[in-house]
This record gives structure tokens, C-alpha cells and sequence, in this order.
């Protein structure tokens, strides 16, 4: 873990309350960017607030020393960002949790975003896609104004699915609808691709997930129970580097720190 | 001018007077992986327990202004696997004595456990946390009664020849009356403050945010109720005192031992700045000499 001072690239709102922020490592401190493993966070210091606010890599980039991160603002800690602009400087603790393992890789991988469980499913796909797997992506949102970054995991090479609750998009529901979906006519008409993809989408090897946490036990609950999976949790925190137990779970394996042995639990050890 | 930061603590020799607090630097292996802890004066090690306890469920931290709220409850992997496990690994990074955080549920929890740890050459002082307001039995329950601090601090007392040092908590009319009932029950000294009693509401949902509904509350903000504890308790006992509370900056040090603390200990703002420590001690010199402090030894106000 390292203490670094990062400046604002750019920030911009890409849905109502959801901003995308680039952030600049200077020289040495993009070192860092060479460890990051997808599903690890970032823990930000915030002007005017004690504890820092954790919020997942989204996207990195070693050679240019960057990364991306996207939040949703849910209250005054998120809101403050969100009214911060290029040039500002953010201190931050970094990089901090376990990250997805991708030990032994699957190749066709199903990966599943809810809301702001989304950003760091991009991580995971890019690195998927570039170990030489075929992602299938379900991306869920509230309605057709929140979607983002549809076409970014499109542009990976990865067939994406969007559920809303309100119909507005893809299809009507949550992403389990899509899950069920899979590998029937309707998500076909929904998505493009040859008939061969089409029948393949039901037979994913593994399944990935972050979201709300009742979104991962019904993602639990609809995938096989032979498929092995990953899913990203989230607690209040106190420290994010594993000091306080603020933020422990049981698990089978027993307590854990979401922080620091997590954020990403195994699916075989997750007690729901 | 050197600064002379030597100070000592029931007659063990630190190096400077800043530890970490308890709770708030695990075994101490999180922030090795940052900097070499061995500049600290020393650090208290999370609350140890007789059995395993996992705590209390989430959420247990709320955010506050300068500040934070935390019912953890004392999770902790039990004396023994804190013996066979933490102590080792702590060993390879840290050679000083360290502070070992005793709690229990009954007076013959707490002696249980100290009578452990008395076996371990690491450790050079018994903490008893008789203060934590997370747990339901024990904790707060003995620090805030004459009686039953002194029945737990006696029963310590009896099974190690370490010194004892009674952590106090804040949420009482009279400190300088638990002090003094830890004093007769044969403590060496004294830590204030540990939590204040807090709480928080989520607007959005009208329930606690905290799923025990109450916690204690730390940080910057309850650097004036530490301060005052320390000046009240250094006045009413003839035991060194560690001040506790709120402490983030070098100047925080140096204010804490004017009112009487022989040493402190830094606790939330590890979490927040993992290396507060390591600031504060590296800008104490600068502060003794801005204020004209030759030696923290002389540094009481009387
Ligand atoms: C490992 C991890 C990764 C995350 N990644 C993202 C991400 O990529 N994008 C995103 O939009 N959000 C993410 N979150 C959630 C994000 O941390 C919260 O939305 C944010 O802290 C809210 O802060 P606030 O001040 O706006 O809200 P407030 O409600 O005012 O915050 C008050 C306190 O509660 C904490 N808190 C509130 N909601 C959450 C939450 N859901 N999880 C953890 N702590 C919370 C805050 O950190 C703060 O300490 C992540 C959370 C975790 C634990
Ligand atoms: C997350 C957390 C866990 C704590 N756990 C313990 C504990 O196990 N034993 C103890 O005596 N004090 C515990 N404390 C209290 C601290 O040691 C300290 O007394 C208190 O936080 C005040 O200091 P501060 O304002 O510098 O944090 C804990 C505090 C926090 C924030
Ligand atoms: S937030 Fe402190 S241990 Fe996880």
C-alpha cells in the first residue's frame, strides 16, 4: 500500500449522478500501476471529511500513469468530488484489497455489474479479454439514463446484455433476467452474434460479480452451482488496509477484513 | 539543541513517548509494510480476549465530523492464537516491548488472559481495557464503577509482575475517582481516554447507522475531553499517565504531556493517515524546539 498524492486529468458526468474521474501518478508513483489487479480499490481523502471514501479501480493505464475511477454520489463525501475539476489533487491510499484471481482463467467468463458495482467490471474484462477469453457481460441499471460504459466493454470484444428495472433498456428486470435470458432467442435479438455465440452464452465457466449484495445472492442463486465465481463486497470502512476490523464478514474459511482479504470473496466461501 | 524525546514508562525506557493505540494498529504488520515501526515509543495491540470473538455484525464504523464512530466489539482471534500467531509474526518487525490489551467479560477473563501473556518476553505492559463501550458484558461495565475497576485491576494484578496499566474510560461523572480505585487496586499507571459513547443517524433510511446502534466515538474531536481527563487524573493519582484521544499532530504530543501524560498513544488517525505515527514523531524535535523544550521529562505543568 502507498500514500500517493494524484491529480485530476479530467473529470466528467457520464449519467445522471455517476462521474467518471481520471486521475494523474506523477513519475515514481505510477510504479503502483504495475501491481493493480482488477477489483482493487482506491481510498480517498476528501477535503472537510475524516474517513476516506473507498472506490474501485476502474481502468489503469502503467504507461501513461493513470487511472480511472467512476462513483456514484450518494451523499456529501461524493458530492464534494464530484464538484472537484481538473488540476486538484487528491490523497489517496492505494492500491488497496485482494482483486480478482485469475489464477486459473476461465474462458468464457460471465461477468456481472450491478449499479456502481459496474467500474470495476471493466478492469476485469479488459484483462479477461486481453488473457485471450470471450467475456459475456450483463450490465444492470435503474433505467435507459443511468446505462454507461455499454459500448467501452463492447469496444473490448465483449457481448454485453443491459437490464434496467423500468424496461427503459435491454431487457426488463434485473441482471438475474438476463442471466435466465442467456442462450435463449431473446437475448439473441438483444445482441448481435452467430448462432455458434448464441447457443455458447449459456455455457459460461465462470462467473464474476459486483453489486448490491442482495444482487450477488440472487446471482448466487441462478448460477450453477458447479461454476466457480468471484464477488466484490462492500463495507464501511475505517482504515481499508486491514488495521481496524471495521469492515470483517464471516465467511467458511473463518472472519475476514473486506478490506484487506477481500474486497473479492470466492464463491465457495461466501456464507449468505 | 538536541531534543532529549527519551521518556519512561513504569520503569521501561522509551525511546520517544508516542505509541499507537489499540484497536487501531492490529499486531502491527499493517503498517510495517509502510514504515519501520520500530521508531514508535512502543504500540498497544488490539483487545485480547480468553476465546475467539469475531464482534459485533457490520455496519460498525460511521463517519462524523473530525471524527468516527466504531463498534468492532473487540474482534479479536482469541490469547492463545494471539500467543502462537501474532506475537511470532510481530517479532520478525518489532523489537521493543509492546503493549498487550487485556479484556475479558468476568474479572476471571481478564486475569486468564493477562496470566498468558505474562509469559511472553514481548510484552512489557498489561493494558486492561476496562473501557470498551462495545461490548454488552464487561468493558465499560467495569470502568465506570469504583468496585468493579478495582475487582478487575486487583485480579490482574495477583498473576503478573508486568506492570498494569488501567485504560479508563471517559463516559463517567468522576475520573479522577476510577483513577484513584485503580491505584489502590495496585495499577503502575494509567491510559485516558479510551471512546466516548456516540451515535449516528442515516437520514435516508431514519435508522442508526451503526448496526449496534451505539459506539465510540475518536478522533480530533475529543482531544479536549482527553486533555481534560489527563490534567484531572495527574492531579488525583501519583501514577505516570498516558494521554489518549484525539492526538494527530506533534504540538497534540506536546500539549498532552503539559497536563500530565508520561507518555501518549495515537489512535484513529493511524486509520486515517497510516503514517500519523511516523509524522508526529519525525516532527516532534521541530516542536520541542519551537516552544523551547529541551527535555519532554520536564515538560508537567504543576
Ligand atoms: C471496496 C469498495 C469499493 C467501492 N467502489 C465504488 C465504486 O467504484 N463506485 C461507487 O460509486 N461506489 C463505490 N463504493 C461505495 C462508496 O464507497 C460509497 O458510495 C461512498 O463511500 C459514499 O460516500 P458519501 O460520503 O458520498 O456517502 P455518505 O453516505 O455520506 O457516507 C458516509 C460514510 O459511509 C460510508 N459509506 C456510504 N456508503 C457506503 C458503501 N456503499 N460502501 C462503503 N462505505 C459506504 C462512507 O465511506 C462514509 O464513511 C465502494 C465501496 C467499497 C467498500
Ligand atoms: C476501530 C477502533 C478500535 C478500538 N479498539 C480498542 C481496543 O480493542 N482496546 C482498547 O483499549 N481501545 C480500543 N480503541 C480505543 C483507542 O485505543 C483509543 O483509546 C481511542 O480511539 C481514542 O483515541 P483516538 O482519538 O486517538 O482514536 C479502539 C478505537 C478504534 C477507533
Ligand atoms: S476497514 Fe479497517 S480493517 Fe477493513
Amino acid at each position: 500500500m502507498k500514500n500517493t498524492i494524484l491529480t485530476i486529468k479530467q473529470q466528467q458526468r457520464i449519467a445522471p449522478d455517476t462521474c467518471e474521474m481520471v486521475l494523474q501518478a506523477a513519475g515514481t508513483d505510477a510504479a503502483v500501476l504495475e501491481e493493480v489487479r482488477p477489483g482493487q480499490f482506491i481510498n480517498i481523502k476528501i477535503d472537510g471529511f475524516y474517513l476516506r471514501r473507498p472506490i474501485s479501480i476502474c481502468d489503469w493505464d502503467a504507461a501513461a500513469g493513470t487511472i480511472t475511477i467512476i462513483y456514484k454520489t450518494v451523499g456529501q463525501g461524493t458530492e464534494a468530488m464530484s464538484r472537484m475539476t481538473a488540476g486538484q489533487e487528491l490523497d489517496i491510499l492505494w492500491p488497496l484489497g485482494n482483486g480478482y484471481d485469475l489464477g486459473c482463467l476461465p474462458q468464457r467468463p460471465l461477468l456481472i455489474g450491478g449499479g456502481a458495482g459496474v467500474p470495476p467490471m471493466y478492469g476485469l474484462c479488459r484483462k479477461l479479454a486481453e488473457a485471450g477469453a470471450r467475456p459475456q457481460v450483463i450490465l444492470g441499471f435503474r433505467s435507459a439514463a443511468d446505462v454507461f460504459y455499454q459500448e467501452k466493454f463492447q469496444a473490448l470484444g465483449a457481448r454485453v446484455l443491459i437490464t434496467t428495472e423500468d424496461g427503459s433498456a435491454g431487457i426488463r428486470g434485473f441482471v438475474t433476467d438476463a442471466m435466465a435470458a442467456l442462450g435463449t432467442g431473446s437475448a439473441a435479438a438483444l445482441e448481435p452474434g452467430s448462432a455458434e455465440e448464441h447457443a455458447n452464452e449459456s455455457a459460461y465457466d465462470g462467473v464474476f460479480a459486483c453489486g448490491p449484495e442482495p444482487m450477488l445472492r440472487a446471482v448466487d442463486q441462478n448460477a450453477p452451482a458447479e461454476i466457480p465465481g468471484q464477488m466484490s463486497f462492500e463495507e464501511r470502512m475505517g482504515c481499508g488496509f486491514g488495521a481496524c476490523m471495521g469492515c470483517s464478514c464471516e465467511t467458511k474459511y473463518g472472519a475476514k477484513r473486506i478490506c484487506k482479504d477481500g474486497p473479492v470473496l470466492e464463491r465457495s466461501e461466501i456464507i449468505w | 539543541m538536541v531534543a532529549d524525546m527519551k521518556t519512561s514508562l513504569c520503569g521501561i525506557e522509551l525511546d520517544n513517548p508516542v505509541m499507537a493505540a489499540s484497536g487501531t494498529f492490529g499486531y502491527g504488520l499493517e503498517f510495517a509494510e509502510i514504515y519501520d515501526i520500530n521508531i514508535l515509543g512502543s504500540f498497544s495491540f488490539k483487545g485480547t480476549t480468553p476465546q475467539p470473538r469475531f464482534g459485533n455484525p457490520t455496519p460498525r464504523i460511521a463517519d462524523c465530523t473530525e471524527g468516527m464512530l466504531n463498534s468492532v466489539g473487540l474482534q479479536n482471534p482469541g490469547v492463545d492464537a494471539v500467543i502462537a500467531e501474532e506475537l511470532p509474526a510481530l517479532a520478525k518487525v518489532f523489537h521493543k516491548p509492546v503493549m498487550a490489551n487485556v479484556c475479558g467479560g468476568s474479572p476471571a477473563d481478564y486475569a486468564e488472559v493477562a496470566e498468558k501473556l505474562d509469559q511472553c518476553s514481548q510484552v512489557g505492559w498489561m493494558e486492561v481495557n476496562i473501557s470498551c463501550p462495545n461490548v454488552k458484558s464487561g468493558g465499560m461495565a467495569f470502568g465506570t464503577d469504583p468496585g468493579a475497576a478495582a475487582e478487575v485491576i486487583s485480579a490482574v494484578r495477583r498473576v503478573t509482575r508486568k506492570p498494569v496499566i488501567a485504560k479508563l474510560s471517559p463516559n463517567v461523572t468522576d475520573i479522577a475517582e476510577i483513577a484513584r480505585a485503580c491505584e489502590a487496586a495496585g495499577a503502575d499507571g494509567l491510559t485516558a481516554i479510551n471512546t466516548l459513547l456516540g451515535m449516528r443517524i442515516d437520514l435516508k433510511t431514519r435508522q442508526p447507522i451503526l448496526a449496534n446502534t451505539m459506539g465510540g466515538f475518536s478522533g480530533p474531536a475529543v482531544f479536549p475531553v482527553a486533555l481534560r481527563a489527563v490534567w484531572q487524573i495527574s492531579r488525583a493519582v501519583d501514577l505516570p499517565v498516558i494521554g489518549c484521544g484525539g492526538i494527530c499532530s506533534a504540538e497534540n504530543v506536546l500539549e498532552m504531556m503539559m497536563a500530565g501524560a508520561a507518555a501518549v498513544q495515537v489512535g484513529s488517525a493511524n486509520l486515517t493517515v497510516p503514517t500519523a505515527c511516523r509524522d508526529i514523531i519525525g516532527d516532534l524535535p521541530g516542536a520541542m524546539e519551537k516552544y523551547g523544550i529541551r527535555s519532554l521529562k520536564e515538560l508537567r505543568v504543576r
